[in-house]
Parts: C-alpha cells; sequence; structure tokens
C-alpha cells in the first residue's frame, strides 16, 4: 500500500510520471516547474526508467516534440508553467484535436507583464478550450495520484485525449510533504501497458494531423467535443477504481459541509485546504459554512457541481485569475453559467484573490464568507484585499 | 568528381537510364492536388524513392499538407504527421525519440526507421528555425529537408527569408518607390554547417540522380542531416509550368544555386563545375518575378552572385574535414 515519505511534491509528480514508465519526456525547464523536469532528467539519466529525454529548445518544441513520440505509440510527458504553457498553445488543441494521449504537469504560475513566479490561474485559464482533460490538485498527494490517474483516463480508448494536471506553483511544486509513494506493483497493476490506436510506423503507414475542408471539420470538433463530454464517465471509473485500489477518494466536485449549509465557498487548487480551515472557524462563529471544491476543470462537472449546491442560498466563487472585462473569473462565469436554468438557483458571488502568489489566509476566507452571506458586494466581482 | 550517375550528360538520357539507377516503386503517390509544374512534389516524390519504406515524415505546415493530405484522402504511403507551421524538426525530434525508445524497449521491431522533417522555406528559415536549430543542435538521427521556393506561396506569395534580392512578392511588391525584396536571401546552409552536423547539402529535382544520392547518404547518416533542395513553383515565380526543370537547372548553371555538400565540414561541388557559368539575367528573364529589374540591378545581382560563387569555391579548395584534421592534429 505504497510507503508514507516525506517528498517535495514537484519531485514527487516526476516520480509519480517514473512509476507510470514513461518512455519519452521532452520538457523545457521554467520556474516553478524546473524541479519536475530536473527530477525526469535524473530519472532517465539514472536508468531508472528505460526512457528518452528531450532537451527541447522551447515549450512550443517541447508539446511538439511531445506529440510526434506519442504518435509513435511512446507513453510522454511533459511539464510546463506560466508563460511556457502560452507559449505552448498553439499546439494544445493540435494535442487534443489529434487524439495523443500525452500527460502534462502544470506548475501553476500567474502570467506576464507584470512578470511574476509566483501562483495563481492565469496560465490555465486561456487553455480552457484546448480540448485536455484539467485535472486541479489540492495538495502532494492528489498531484501524485492525478499523474498515475491521468494516465489511465487518456490512453482510455474511449477517450484518447491529452491530460494536464495543476499543481499550484511554489504552494504545492516547492513543498515537502508527507505522502503515500505508491509501490511499482500497485501502479503496474492499475496502469498496463500504453496500446495505441494507430503508429507512426512503415509496417502500417497512417497519416496524422491532415487538412479538413469545411465540409469535415466541424465534424472532427464534434467528435473532440462529445469525447471530452464522455469522458467524464470514464475518469470516474477510474477514480473509483483507483479509491478501491488505494483508497483515497477522487470526486469531480467534492463537498465539505454543504448538506446543511447556507453559505459555501468554491475554490480550485491548494486553496481547498486553508478554505476547509476557515469552514471549520464560520461554523465554531455560527455560521453555516461550507465548502465546494472543483476537482475536474474540464470536463466541467455540470451535474456534480448542481447537485453540490442544493439547499445553498449564497455560493462565494473564489478565483485565481481575472476575465479582463469580462463577467467575473472564469471559474465564476463558469458556475453561474451551470446554474442558470436551475429553479432553486444561489445567489453567485466572486472574489478574485490570491494572484501572483498573494497570500490567502484562513482569516481572508472568513471574512470573504461573511461578506457574501451578508450580501455585502459593491461589484459584481472583487478584487479581495487589493489596494486603490 | 564526376561520376557516371550525377554527370548532366547522361541526366539528359534519363529516360533511358532511370529504370536501372531509381526505383519504381512510389511512396508519394500521384492524384495530389500541387499545380502543374511545381518542383517541389516532383521532388518529394523523388526523395521518397531514395529514403526507401521504412521512414517516418513529418511535414511542416505549407503547400503539401494542402495537396497531399486533404481529408479522407492521402497521398502519402509513408506514415506522416504533420502538426503546426512551426515545429515540424520537433515533431520529427520527438518522433525518432519515440522510435528509438520503443525499439529499445522491443516493443516496435528492431529495424532502423528513419525519421524525416520537412518544410518549406518559410516554415524553416522563419518560423521553424528556432526548432531546427534545436533539433540539428541535439543531434538527432534525423534528417531534415528544406523545399526552398522562395517565398510562403501557399498563403499568396509573401516574402521570407529565402527569398532572393529584388523578387517582386505580394509583400515585397516592384513597387514605384522600393523595386521587390530588399534584402540577400539568408544562407541557412553555412548557419546549418555552423551547427557541425555530420551532413548538409544543396540539390536540386532538376539534377534528380544528384539529389537522390544525397538523401541516400543523409539517411545513412547516424546523426543529424540537412539537405537544401530548391524548388521552383510556376505560381509564385510567375513562370510557365513547363520551365520548372530548366529554372533548375540555370539557377545551377548561372551560379545562383550552387548544388554542393559539406561532409564532415569538407565542402564538395558534387556536380561538373561549369567552366563559364552562364550570366544571370539568362535565369532571371524566365520569371515574371523579376520582371522589372534594370540591367543595373542585374549587374548587382551578378555581382553578388560572383563573389559567393568564389568564397564557396575558396571553401572548397580549403576546406578538410574533421577526420583529416584529427589526424593532422595527431601528428
Amino acid at each position: 500500500m505504497g510507503k508514507r515519505i516525506g517528498i517535495e511534491v514537484a519531485i514527487a509528480a516526476a516520480e509519480a510520471a517514473a512509476l507510470c514508465r514513461f518512455e519519452v519526456a521532452a520538457v523545457y525547464p521554467i520556474t516553478p516547474q524546473s524541479h519536475v523536469a530536473e527530477h525526469l532528467s535524473d530519472i532517465v539519466n539514472d536508468g531508472r526508467v528505460d526512457a528518452s529525454f528531450i532537451t527541447v529548445e522551447g515549450e512550443h518544441s517541447a508539446l511538439s516534440a511531445a506529440i510526434g513520440a506519442s504518435g509513435t505509440g511512446a507513453r510522454v510527458i511533459t511539464a510546463t508553467s506560466s508563460q511556457g504553457l502560452l507559449y505552448m498553445s498553439e499546439v494544445m488543441p493540435i494535442a487534443s484535436g489529434m487524439r495523443v494521449p500525452i500527460v502534462m504537469i502544470v506548475a501553476n504560475r500567474a502570467v506576464s507583464s507584470p512578470i511574476n513566479i509566483w501562483n495563481d490561474h492565469s496560465d490555465i485559464m486561456p487553455m480552457r478550450d484546448t480540448g485536455w482533460i484539467t485535472f486541479f490538485s489540492e495538495n502532494g498527494q492528489e498531484a501524485v495520484d492525478m499523474v498515475i490517474q491521468a494516465y489511465k483516463v487518456a490512453e482510455h480508448r474511449d477517450v484518447m485525449l491529452p491530460v494536464d494536471v495543476m499543481m499550484d506553483g511554489f504552494q504545492l511544486t516547492h513543498m515537502v510533504e508527507p505522502l503515500f509513494m505508491p509501490d511499482q506493483e500497485e501502479v503496474d497493476r492499475f496502469l498496463p501497458p500504453y496500446v495505441p490506436y494507430a503508429t507512426l510506423h512503415p509496417d502500417n503507414p497512417v497519416s496524422m494531423g491532415t487538412l479538413a475542408m469545411p465540409d469535415i471539420f466541424a465534424e472532427a470538433q464534434k467528435s473532440k467535443d462529445a469525447a471530452l463530454v464522455n469522458s467524464l464517465t470514464v475518469i470516474k471509473e477510474v477514480w473509483k477504481e483507483w479509491e478501491e485500489l488505494f483508497g483515497r477518494k477522487y470526486e469531480p466536485v467534492q463537498t465539505y459541509l454543504t448538506e446543511d449549509a447556507d453559505v459555501a465557498m468554491v475554490t480550485m487548487g491548494s486553496m481547498g485546504e486553508t478554505a476547509e480551515v476557515a469552514v471549520d472557524e464560520l461554523r465554531r462563529q455560527g455560521i453555516k459554512a461550507g465548502l465546494i471544491k472543483i476537482k475536474l476543470w474540464r470536463p466541467f462537472p455540470f451535474e456534480d457541481l448542481k447537485k453540490a449546491v442544493k439547499g445553498i442560498r449564497v455560493v462565494a466563487v473564489m478565483d485565481r485569475a481575472v476575465s479582463f472585462g469580462g463577467p467575473g473569473g472564469p471559474v465564476f462565469s463558469e458556475i453561474r453559467s451551470a446554474l442558470y436554468d436551475e429553479p432553486a438557483r444561489p445567489a453567485v458571488v466572486n472574489f478574485i484573490i490570491g494572484l501572483g502568489g498573494r497570500d490567502i489566509q484562513v482569516v481572508d476566507f472568513v471574512d470573504m464568507m461573511k461578506k457574501a452571506a451578508a450580501g455585502k458586494l459593491a461589484e459584481p466581482y472583487e478584487f479581495y484585499g487589493v489596494r486603490g | 568528381m564526376t561520376t557516371l550517375t550525377n554527370s548532366p550528360t547522361i541526366i539528359e538520357n534519363f529516360d533511358l537510364y532511370a529504370p536501372k539507377l531509381v526505383s519504381k516503386e512510389e511512396f508519394f503517390s500521384a492524384g495530389h492536388r500541387a499545380c502543374q509544374g511545381c518542383a517541389e512534389a516532383l521532388a518529394i516524390r523523388l526523395m521518397c524513392k531514395a529514403l526507401g519504406r521504412d521512414t517516418v515524415i513529418t511535414n511542416a505546415t505549407g503547400c503539401m499538407e494542402v495537396i497531399s493530405s486533404l481529408y479522407p484522402t492521402t497521398a502519402w504511403k509513408l506514415p506522416w504527421i504533420h502538426v503546426a507551421f512551426p515545429c515540424a524538426a520537433a515533431v520529427g525530434s520527438g518522433v525518432e525519440a519515440g522510435l528509438t525508445a520503443l525499439r529499445r524497449k522491443g516493443k516496435i521491431p528492431d529495424k532502423r526507421v528513419k525519421s524525416v522533417a520537412i518544410g518549406g522555406d518559410g516554415g524553416t528559415m522563419d518560423i521553424g528555425f528556432q526548432a531546427l536549430s534545436g533539433a540539428m543542435e541535439r543531434g538527432h538521427d534525423m534528417l531534415y529537408v528544406c523545399f526552398d521556393n522562395e517565398a510562403y506561396m501557399n498563403t499568396g506569395i509573401q516574402r521570407s527569408s529565402g527569398t532572393p534580392f529584388l523578387a517582386s512578392t505580394t509583400t515585397s511588391p516592384a513597387g514605384k518607390k522600393i523595386p521587390g525584396n530588399q534584402v540577400w536571401k539568408k544562407n541557412v546552409m553555412e548557419i546549418m554547417v555552423a551547427h557541425n552536423i555530420p551532413y548538409v547539402a544543396t540539390a536540386s529535382p532538376a539534377y534528380p540522380i544528384d539529389f537522390m544520392n544525397k538523401v541516400k547518404k543523409a539517411r545513412e547518416v547516424k546523426g543529424s542531416a540537412y539537405i537544401h533542395c530548391l524548388v521552383t513553383c510556376p505560381t509564385g515565380w510567375r513562370s510557365p509550368s513547363e520551365t520548372s526543370i530548366q529554372l533548375g537547372r540555370l539557377a545551377y548553371e548561372t551560379g545562383v544555386f550552387p548544388i554542393y555538400e559539406v561532409e564532415d565540414g569538407k565542402y564538395r561541388f558534387t556536380m561538373p563545375v561549369p567552366e563559364k557559368r552562364r550570366p544571370v539575367a539568362d535565369y532571371l528573364k524566365g520569371q515574371g518575378r523579376f520582371r522589372h529589374v534594370t540591367p543595373d540591378q542585374i549587374k548587382a545581382i551578378q555581382e553578388r552572385v560572383d563573389i559567393e560563387w568564389e568564397m564557396l569555391k575558396i571553401k572548397i579548395a580549403s576546406s578538410k574535414s574533421r577526420a583529416e584534421i584529427r589526424e593532422q592534429v595527431k601528428s
């Protein structure tokens, strides 16, 4: 049942990829992802995994090389962050459109300008519509587990899509956490070798990435959308299997004390743990608070969310990114839109917090929840605690 | 050195000799949608013959994926992948790494499959240049072939860094004030040589045997190889379709596009060197893109070509291979 060890999360995530016996890694280093890149190199150069490591000259090439390698039928890992993810953005929809099951670790970091190396979610949010399955991990354990789960989902014949696993930069990547590292045997039992659908090999030549005219392009896009929507079933199955094997439960929408809640927060990523403590504090103060954590950003789990907010009066969405000139943060608009057709829908308010590594403490969540409960938001969305 | 297979006199009798010299197997099939007289489609057909079956092609965005991969058809009998305009060399690197890893692990048959990336002058010399430099520097067992038709052709004949001086394109038009492209063609060959890769060559489908011999040689190289192939584009060059091969030969005979190779650092002409090069005017006059050039401008082009030719001759006369220099250093 694995061993409980203390380990830096970025290194643990690379170790998780090693347990999946990746065959090609194509990675360009960027803070705060660098420890992933470095540790993947260590693993390959020490011969712990029989793989090729491509020291690409940039992220655009990292994902391009990953597509080429995945096209041959190899199991591929890449990782990036911030500007690197944006630099990859041209190639991201190509990976999903070509249905190559690449797994990418993203150490979430703010995007320029001003330049800032710390955590928020402004790198992944512009990638929302590129057709990748997107997991959000909350702590080191989840980061490790999700990397392994990601391959099982990505390579499922009904899915065949790339998966990216989010872990907050520094808040997670650079923390040493106690976590269970699965054994190789356990992972081998959970994750069979990758059997590709078609490969680039002269013994059975195929053409990949061909040109589609208007008469077929929309059909191709629809089938990609259907694959993404339908992957929810596979993700739930894989998470169920994980729970049976490892005893750790994963749900697209995870709730904490929401059954009788009057107000609830919605969080993604590492802030969920601080928010949980804030909910306990609010409950001590007699406020019926709850917490909703989104673990699966794409495909968005609409039904699970609707179930989670049943009976709640106010939902406060905590966004770690801005949709400039838009209706509020990206998670906020998603959730408000999801609830629009509900006959008894809660009020949905939005706080934009924690940008570029700004600290969010328990008292901040308590304060925001009280404001939300009292209906005291002056604007449709509030940059919480921002001067001027 | 002149050999039987690359002598221009033999090439005059290509029909007679070709069946004995060239594989009849086609990997780039008829029925693609290239323009009449497209030298690039011809060059790719020849390249595939020289490469043979155990090849994976990575294609940068350009004319070729448009004309050859229109869903649900494909002109490719070799495994083929297209990703995006800037990334052919990177994708080719991934293909090579993937095949190597899978072969080492016994997951695919134990035979050498060559990763070959191809792109036009834009995908090679401009937007894909970083990926190309990265792939060559890392020394992947990969051949990169640039099919240079000297502009961004399938988007509408816009200038690239492969466009020659004074050529009229839609973004460097021969206007009333500025007569066409104002800078000289980028010398990508020298940049590739500077990457210290084992094999670099220029070629042209106007000399098919020479081109195919180079592709074969590059295929055998363990490591990175680069071939720069000049391909006439009747649409972009504003030249009659039936003159594509003629223009390819004139590019060589005038010295505008010298045909040579750099093997292990040693420069060598691979075609018989013309005793007297033809004037560049002979090459320019058949092409609408140079219609506007004045005699003075032709003189300037001639002077540049003469200088480049002499510089190349010096390199050919004086360069030594790394192996030769290694011996020299030892003794």
